[in-house]
């Protein structure tokens, strides 16, 4: 996999899912896109202003706590983040993240090496992360290999559907 | 082994586990709410005909009930489809209350079993020696097409618990204790073993109540290690087999914790993190404008046994809005026959139908700027429960139900009933 470079979007610790997308969408199960319109928004209004389709979110700890609902992780996803960096993540979070193919990785040290809107290079495959500016760098723990392979795959689903010999999805 | 590591080997098909190690365990009971709609599109994008065992998924509608929008309303219409579809055989409509309950009541939650929920809470089922976790959405589709799921082998902690509960001090004011000492990460992804005289005292239900909270300070699973009353109690519910295990005497706990609850006092957990827990008294006289009694972890019969208890000849505060939400059908009839409902209806309050009610902020009693909500439920975060601009404090029912009645956020005391 290709390492992923983008401008990077700050947050603090335990951020939670309530706050990453509010319980009051939750009936929108199916609609992706209109998902990703809020996208913090109760909370953190200015992020749907600022962020930007490609950028990569660094957060300190515990990333994702709270709430399984997958809207959370399917949000950003299609709102256009590329990853998402932290110093450490909620389990349910970081398993629906991998599972809808949004790279997540345990890096601690990366969200004090950066500040708000510093462009970094995330090398999935080395589990490591560079800050572009300064040149800076933090080894995170590597993905397990079938980690890895279901982000290769773009996901749980597509790569079920490899394994069980069902082929690519059309139309998504 | 510990109790975790000893139900994944045999999930497992193998001799032992150790922590860290990554296995793939066969899924006993797989548990979804109105979720199931984001699940059932995945499960059609997989390209799966069938799902692995219709015995073994369970389907509710708890979250939205009735439905809030029209929305909601086709998502219950798609799963009541796809449950006919597929002969899903438990499926609990929306009249039966919320999943942490329902599934206890019809011996879904059984020891040694594992179970996987698209909730959070879904630890609450390890109060009866399950190894329960929630997942998300897409992975509850791979398993309802492959019938298994790969877990790290968590690490384990252990917390033993001694001493008598004081009056109106019960398993709520514990476990935000608990939390507020070792935080909303102190347990992340491990598994915890709840024992002690404590809990082998407790009954069923606030046995619940610890394992549905550990899932606010990180825990992977938590557990109460079976004993005769779990047993009993499975027992009467279901006529599936079930084998419950118990930890070796040698197993290895990474952190071991010791509560004595004799000299514990009511505990309040304050806006807007779980872990900012605080004796009620340092918050008493917080003016308060709505109080909430119910949700997976305070929504039983015991609880609104309490609350009746306080509320009974008296009026709840003017200034106030008390919502009762009962976990179950089952509570909700009970509740009835003994007169509780009665007594909160005498009071001033509003008893609302069972599920999750306004706990995570879809409807049902929702808040406004500014506004107070002292409730039973389990999650403060900003803007959970409403605005963004409002505040949850969590408590056991009984501060609730002495609030409810004074207007400001009161420690329970008899001699002020």
């Amino acid at each position: 996999m290709e390492p992923i470079r983008g401008r990077i979007y700050r947050f603090g610790d335990d951020i939670n899912t309530d706050v990453i997308y509010p319980g009051k969408y939750l009936s929108i199960t199916t609609d992706r896109e209109e998902m990703a319109k809020h996208c913090f928004e109760a909370v953190y209004p200015d992020f749907l202003k600022e962020a930007k389709s490609g950028d990569i979110i660094v957060a300190g700890k515990n990333f994702g706590c709270g709430s399984s609902r997958e809207q959370a992780a399917t949000c950003l996803k299609y709102f256009g983040i590329r990853a998402v960096v932290a110093d450490s993540f909620a389990r349910i979070f970081y398993r629906n993240a991998i599972n809808l193919g949004l790279p997540v990785l345990v890096a601690p040290g990366t969200a004090s090496m950066v500040t708000h809107g510093d462009e970094i290079e995330v090398d999935l495959e080395k589990g490591s992360i560079k800050n572009c500016g300064t040149g800076e760098t933090v080894q995170a723990s590597k993905l397990p290999a079938f980690v890895l392979d279901i982000l290769g795959d773009g996901g749980l689903i597509a790569h079920l559907r490899k394994k069980l010999g069902r082929g690519k999805i059309r139309g998504g | 082994m510990t109790l975790a590591e000893k139900i994944l080997a045999r999930a497992a098909g193998r001799k032992s586990v150790k922590p860290r190690e990554i296995v793939t365990a066969k899924i006993d009971v797989a548990m979804s709410h109105e979720n199931a709609d984001v699940v059932l599109r995945a499960f059609k994008e997989i390209g799966v005909q069938k799902v692995w065992d219709p015995d073994r998924i369970v389907i509710l509608f708890d979250h939205r009930v009735p439905a809030e929008s029209e929305k909601t309303a086709a998502t219950h219409q798609r799963i009541r489809q796809f449950v006919s579809e597929q002969n899903i055989k438990y499926f609990y409509d929306l009249k039966e209350g919320i999943c942490h309950q329902i599934l206890p009541e019809n011996g879904h939650s059984r020891p040694g079993d594992v179970m996987v929920g698209t909730d959070s809470h879904t630890t609450t089922h390890g109060a009866f020696g399950a190894f329960a976790t929630g997942i998300g959405a897409t992975e509850m589709a791979g398993v309802w097409a492959t019938g298994e799921l790969w877990f790290m082998v968590p690490e384990s902690m252990r917390i033993v618990v001694t001493g008598e509960f004081r009056e109106y001090i019960s398993a709520k004011d514990l476990i935000l204790h608990i939390i507020g000492k070792i935080g909303a990460t102190g347990a992340d992804y491990r598994a915890v073993e709840f024992s002690g005289d404590t809990i082998s005292s407790m009954s069923v239900a606030s046995r619940m109540v610890l394992t549905n909270l550990s899932m606010e300070m990180g825990a992977k699973v938590a557990f109460i290690v079976p004993d005769k009353k779990t047993v009993d109690y499975v027992k009467e519910r279901t006529d599936r087999k079930f084998n419950p295990l118990v930890p070796d005497a040698d197993a290895e706990y990474v952190h071991e914790m010791k509560v004595d609850v004799s000299s514990l006092a009511s505990t309040v957990s304050c806006p807007h993190t779980v872990d900012n827990v605080k004796p009620v008294i340092e918050v008493a006289g917080t003016r308060i404008d709505q109080a909430l009694i119910g949700s997976c972890t305070n929504g039983r019969l015991e609880d609104l046994a309490v609350a009746a208890g306080i509320l009974d000849g008296k009026k709840v505060a003017s200034s106030v809005r008390l919502l009762v939400v009962p976990a179950s059908r089952n509570v909700y009839l009970e509740a009835m026959k003994r007169g509780y409902l009665e007594t909160f209806v005498k009071a001033g309050g509003l008893v609302l139908n069972p599920g999750c009610g306004p706990c995570l902020g879809a409807h049902q009693g929702l808040m406004a700027p500014g506004e107070v909500c002292i409730s039973t439920t389990n999650r403060n975060f900003r803007g959970r429960m409403g605005s963004s601009e409002s505040f949850v404090y969590l408590a056991s029912p009984a501060t609730v139900a002495f609030s409810a009645v004074s207007g400001v956020i009161t420690v329970p005391d008899s001699n002020h009933k």
